[in-house]
């Protein structure tokens, strides 16, 4: 992490944010040493100039040096901005784990106090504590750092309520960790970085409340100056010298800028560049079509290789050289445990790998279309309905805000160019094949009025909604409940049976896999070890794939005696390194 | 060896029309130095019975008693007795605080002892813990990132064994990880249960891995315990249509699947 960030500061960005802070502490710390005089020497005979060489920002009323003043005006402008967002940042800090860890009537009064103050402008809110404190520096100060306090209560609260409801700190609880020391121990360093990225652009908010109150002659008072003030003074001959004007917005605006790009540095996520190019086809190429013998392999895969970007920036490969084909109709199984490369396979096959990836082959073709290319439009429609994607989590993969029945109906609307009552039709069939009972109705329902493992058998109903020839099914059972996965797996068959589709089921469980398919696949390390007919798994020679088999336990099992263990021997996968 | 018994617990969620019972007046005995499994789907509210013996979650009626004392009381006394009930978690990677390292996560179970270890001593005690569950302990000082799934569920045993419990309570806590490492892990908390003569709830949907490790069996359903016993008695005659649905359900190394119903 820290590493990282100190590469993010070499970035230009993280260099002009380093300058811009120097720039302004150098201001703050040398600005009324230095330029204090020139800021204060008075010389009537030349008030209220424009802007020169010898006064960039001309003179005010008293002849004294505007630029000088704007410098000297920094540690006043500075200092108030960090005590104000000290004061919200301490302050919500305090009250947001303290809404976090009280019991929980207590903590919606607070929360509720928090919504009405929230509701309220800061300007406002500021304007009421400075009649409390007067108008002074040190009153305006208070003022917007308290009135800051509600926004970082909120941001604390809800932040450390996530945190709260993480294991860890159920484990520091059942431990007997205090409240009190839980909340320093693992609430606060949990919500430190969020919590940095709001100071650092909530700083740029507060400078410019500010100069708003300076500005309204709510904040400081003369003879003592901050940008607010000399923004005031200029503002009133803005027509004959804007420079009087302008030079103190300027460095208003800056000095929030650099607040501002300060906050988006330690937020700053490496972005990852494109990896991937598809060659674009030639005309003739997009308007050849295809006709695919149905004794063809679905799905030809020679020697696929899928790289992403690490994140030092170089590219790894982590599918090394895989071949493998599925017949019409199949039942192939790919076992393997993570990392192993087995759903990056299924993926690149299924043509979903993102732009941060880039997928080799010497051959990777889905019934006569070639995926390493960029799909026609024809074969992107083909591969909507010939091609049916069932992930491990159906909650994320079906949209939340749709019925079931208008998800289901897009696929034969949109790609199969059916009307709307026979896509309904096509629905109800579907949901009834699943064995889903009283489809009609469950049509109308939205995703979370179903099961688990009924969303999955939406989700092979949706993949029935086509003309499936492959469903890709990537741990579909792993969230479920044995008895749930049986159903599921059961619609998978039944889905296979009605449509002679073939399925590539991806999965962890070795023991499910050689009960569900005619194929298994074993990959290791994004290597393919062992390919084997589903009922001859005894037979597997690898030694990984006979200790695959032999460290599940079973209902035959000896309890007397330890499980084997798979020897972690075998070397790292290596990394190669190209350099982009 | 302690015995940790559910006595007619009962757990609400909800207030008025919208409550539901996620433990409906289960009765459970986990006798002194044995694994008991228990056993249910999603929903079943067997991880329900987990937090209720922490005290992460509160019961609505009946006690748990630990060597006769009952821990769901506010007392002091119940309070100091119910720390010597600890608990595994599922995943382990929310188990760990990211931004602590390891060592102190795991002195972290200290606490529970109650009593104040100098700096030295501390130190030793995770070294030897962490010795204990096969993690290098000179890597004490690393973060959690810095580990394996395995490795980082081995942490959080070595945390739970810091607090020197009587009862230890495993929700879950292979079904995050790898089969190949679900051995180790497993192999593990058989050799820390006879080693220390732990007693044990051991939860899990997986009747493979709740036949391996446990003495006794109960299987939960919508919130009761519908059946219990010798673990080589219930799965051999199972008596509840449920636990037989159950045991249908397991996929048999090499077996094809049976997806039609009986």
């Amino acid at each position: 992490m820290s590493s990282r960030f100190v590469r993010t500061l070499r970035t230009p960005a993280g260099i002009t944010v380093i300058a811009g802070v120097v720039i302004v502490l150098l201001a703050t710390v040398f600005g009324p040493v230095l330029f204090g005089e020139a800021a204060s020497a008075r010389d009537i005979a030349g008030r209220q100039q424009g802007a020169s060489l010898e006064h960039p920002f001309g003179t005010d009323e008293l002849g004294r040096d505007l630029l000088a003043r704007v410098i000297v005006a920094t540690r006043i402008s500075v200092l108030l901005t960090l005590g104000a967002t000290g004061i919200s940042v301490v302050g919500g800090v305090i009250v947001g784990i303290v809404a976090a860890v009280l019991p929980s009537f207590a903590r919606r009064l607070v929360n509720a106090l928090i919504d009405i103050l929230l509701s309220f402008p800061w300007l406002l809110l500021a304007l009421f504590f400075s009649v409390i404190w007067g108008t002074t520096a040190t009153g305006a100060m208070l003022a917007v750092g308290f009135a800051g306090i509600p926004v970082f209560g909120r941001l604390v609260s809800t932040l450390a309520s996530s945190v709260a409801g993480s294991d860890f700190v159920h484990a520091a609880r059942i431990l007997g960790s205090s409240p009190l020391r839980t909340a320093v121990r693992h609430v606060v360093p949990n919500i430190l970085p969020p919590l940095l990225v709001n100071t650092a652009s909530h700083a740029s908010v507060t400078l410019l409340s500010f100069a708003a109150l300076s500005f309204l002659g709510l904040g400081v008072q003369a003879p003592e100056y901050d940008w607010g003030r000399l923004l005031n003074e200029g503002a009133r001959r803005i027509y004959v010298d804007p420079m009087a004007a302008i030079g103190p917005g300027i460095a208003i605006v800056l000095t929030g800028v650099v607040f501002s790009l300060l906050g988006a540095l330690f937020s700053e996520k490496r972005s990852g560049r494109t990896l991937r190019a598809l060659p674009r086809r030639s005309r003739a190429e997009t308007r050849a079509i295809f006709t695919v013998p149905d004794t063809a392999p679905v799905v030809e895969a020679v020697d696929l290789r899928v790289s992403f970007r690490a994140e030092d920036g170089g590219v790894v490969e982590r599918v090394h050289g895989v071949s493998l084909s599925v017949a019409p109709g199949e039942i192939v199984g790919i076992v393997g445990e993570s990392g192993s490369g087995k759903s990056v396979t299924a993926m690149a096959i299924a043509g979903l790998l993102g732009p941060d990836s880039l997928v080799e082959s010497d051959t990777l073709v889905f019934r006569g279309i070639d995926m390493t290319r960029e799909p026609t439009s024809v074969e992107k429609r083909r591969l909507a309905l010939e091609q049916a994607m069932i992930f491990q989590d159906p909650l994320s993969s079906l949209n939340p805000s749709l019925t079931v029945g208008r998800q289901l109906r897009e696929v034969s609307e949109i790609h199969g160019r059916t009307g709307r009552a026979a896509a309904l039709a096509r629905a109800v069939e579907a949901l009834t094949l699943v064995r889903i009972p009283d489809a009609a109705r469950r049509l109308g329902q939205l995703p979370h009025e179903f099961s688990g493992g009924m969303r999955q058998r939406a989700m092979i109903a949706m993949g029935l909604m086509g003309s499936p020839r492959l469903i890709i099914a990537d741990e579909p059972t792993t969230a479920l409940d044995v008895t749930v996965q049986r159903q599921v797996l059961r619609a998978l068959r039944d889905a296979q049976r009605s449509t002679g589709a073939a399925i590539l089921l991806i999965s962890h469980d070795i023991a499910l896999v050689s009960g569900f398919c005619d194929r298994v696949i074993v990959m290791r390390h994004g290597r393919v070890v062992e390919e084997l007919a589903a009922d001859r798994l005894d037979e597997a020679r690898h030694p990984y794939t006979r200790g695959l088999i032999a460290c599940v336990p079973d209902m035959g099992t000896d309890r007397d005696e330890p499980l084997p263990v798979i020897d972690a021997g075998e070397p790292v996968p290596e990394q190669k390194e190209i350099v982009a | 060896m302690s015995e940790l018994e559910f006595r007619q617990v009962s757990v609400r969620y909800g207030h008025g029309r919208s409550a539901h019972l996620a433990v409906d007046s289960a009765d459970l005995v986990v006798r002194g130095g044995t694994t008991h499994g228990l056993v249910g789907e999603s929903g079943s509210g067997k991880s329900t019975m987990a937090r209720i013996a922490v005290g992460l979650t509160p019961v609505s009626g009946g006690s748990i008693l630990l060597d006769g004392v009952d821990i769901t009381d506010r007392a002091k006394e119940a309070r100091l007795a119910r720390r010597r009930v600890q608990m595994v978690f599922q995943d382990p990677f929310s188990a760990l605080d990211p931004r602590m390292p390891i060592g102190a996560s795991i002195a972290e179970g200290l606490l529970a002892t109650g009593r104040s270890y100098s700096r030295l001593d501390r130190e030793a005690r995770v070294h030897a813990l962490l010795d204990r569950v096969q993690i290098d302990p000179s890597r004490a000082g690393e973060s959690p990132s810095a580990f394996s799934g395995g490795q980082r569920q081995r942490i959080t045993i070595a945390r739970a064994l810091a607090a020197e419990p009587a009862v230890l309570i495993a929700d879950e806590i292979t079904s995050a990880l790898d089969v190949s490492v679900q051995g180790v892990v497993l192999n593990l908390l058989r050799d820390l249960q006879q080693e220390l003569d732990l007693t044990m709830l051991f939860i899990s949907h997986n009747l493979a891995v709740v036949r391996y490790v446990s003495d006794e069996v109960s299987v939960m359903r919508a919130g009761r315990i519908v059946e219990h016993g010798e673990t080589s008695t219930v799965l051999a005659h199972p008596t509840d249509p449920y636990t037989r649905e159950l045991l249908r359900s397991v996929p048999v190394m090499g077996e094809p699947l049976e997806l039609e119903d009986a």
